[in-house]
């Protein structure tokens, strides 16, 4: 049942999101995006299916580094 | 069960860890060079560190019976300054000779910048010129697939590095089949939130063979865990898994990598 108490944090922490009129953060656009890779998923790769769509796809490497963390979800450079 | 820990910073961590890695069954751990949490200032800096690693965290941690290994690098998040990463480049060659340096690590990338693919590429160089050992760092989260696949060119670029010398840590889901595909060996980090599970890190050693794998705690100065690796080994055996698979993810595995270095003496 470790699971299902996940599944409720996940979405308690929508409902403080909404409450917050943060609903369209890129990283809560992506999380819900993630959410339905895991619904739509048939195959037992969702985790990995998951993992990708929170990831930067693109192959060269970027100039310079302004930051040393990441954000959960990746953001296109504007 | 004795273990291994391959990966952590033991630096940041209080005696007591070491107690209650001894006590859980830790014979070994393995420290790589990391970031201090602030970009330090020199070259000497450094210098400071590696003996840090190399003279005072061994001596620790024999208090307690567990024998401590290290691996030296410049971190990928202070290579964007080329002048200091080459400074500090220069200064490992001194420290390879100490007794309980087993190679260069964690070297690798973290924002997946060109500065970092330098850098990477000269430790990379490094440890072929000295017949090192590597460990990389994989990025963090939505950096972590295509830091990966630099890595894993970069590594494939140089035809003096034998893969099966090299291992490539902090694997996920979407990782872990290009590292070993590509003849690497993998490390799975029980991290909270940005890495993985327990549960997720067994889920890949059942589908995966266990060949080539190993699991870390990478425990350091962030919310982690240095008994992360005996709760994967209670997750192993709540699933029924014999001793024999338990013992080849946590003593095997990384006995037989770190076995490639002379200096890893148990």
């Amino acid at each position: 049942m470790d699971s299902r108490a996940k599944v409720i944090d996940v979405a308690a922490f929508l409902d403080r999101v909404q409450r917050a009129g943060q609903e369209s953060d890129y990283r809560v656009v992506a999380l819900r995006k993630a959410l339905q890779v895991v619904l739509d998923g048939a195959e037992p790769r969702r985790a990995g299916d998951v993992l990708l769509s929170l990831s930067d796809l693109s192959e060269k490497p970027i100039a310079t580094a302004h930051e040393k963390g990441a954000s959960g979800a990746y953001q296109a450079a504007p | 069960m004795d273990y291994i820990e391959p990966h952590g910073h033991m630096v940041s961590r209080s005696t007591d860890d070491y107690v209650n890695m001894a006590r859980s069954g830790c014979r070994a751990v393995c420290e790589p060079a990391f970031w201090a949490g602030f970009d330090r200032g020199s070259a000497e800096g450094f210098r400071d560190y590696f003996r840090q690693i190399t003279e005072y965290e061994p001596a620790r941690a024999a208090k307690f019976g567990v024998k401590h290994f290290t691996w030296l690098c410049i971190n990928p998040k202070e290579a964007e300054d080329l002048s200091l990463a080459r400074d500090v480049i220069g200064l490992i060659p001194e420290f390879l000779k100490k007794p309980t340096v087993l190679g260069i690590g964690e070297i690798g990338l973290n924002k997946n910048s060109r500065n970092e693919l330098t850098i990477l590429e000269e430790h990379i160089q490094l440890a072929a010129d000295h017949d090192q050992l590597i460990l990389v760092h994989t990025p963090h989260l939505e950096d972590k697939l295509k830091g990966t696949k630099l890595i894993i060119d970069a590594l494939a670029n140089h035809s003096g590095i034998d893969r099966s010398r090299v291992i490539i840590d902090h694997v996920e889901e979407h990782t872990i089949e290009l590292v070993l595909d590509a003849g690497f060996w993998a490390g799975m980090t029980l991290y909270p939130e940005s890495k993985c599970t327990p549960a997720r890190a067994v889920d890949m050693l059942e589908l995966y063979g266990g060949e080539r794998l190993w699991m870390n705690s990478a425990c350091d100065w962030g919310v982690s865990n240095p008994l992360a690796v005996p709760n994967a080994m209670m997750e192993m055996r709540r699933r029924g898994h014999a001793d024999e698979f338990i013992r080849k993810a946590v003593w095997d595995n990384p006995r037989t990598f770190l076995g490639q270095s002379d200096r890893f003496v148990l």
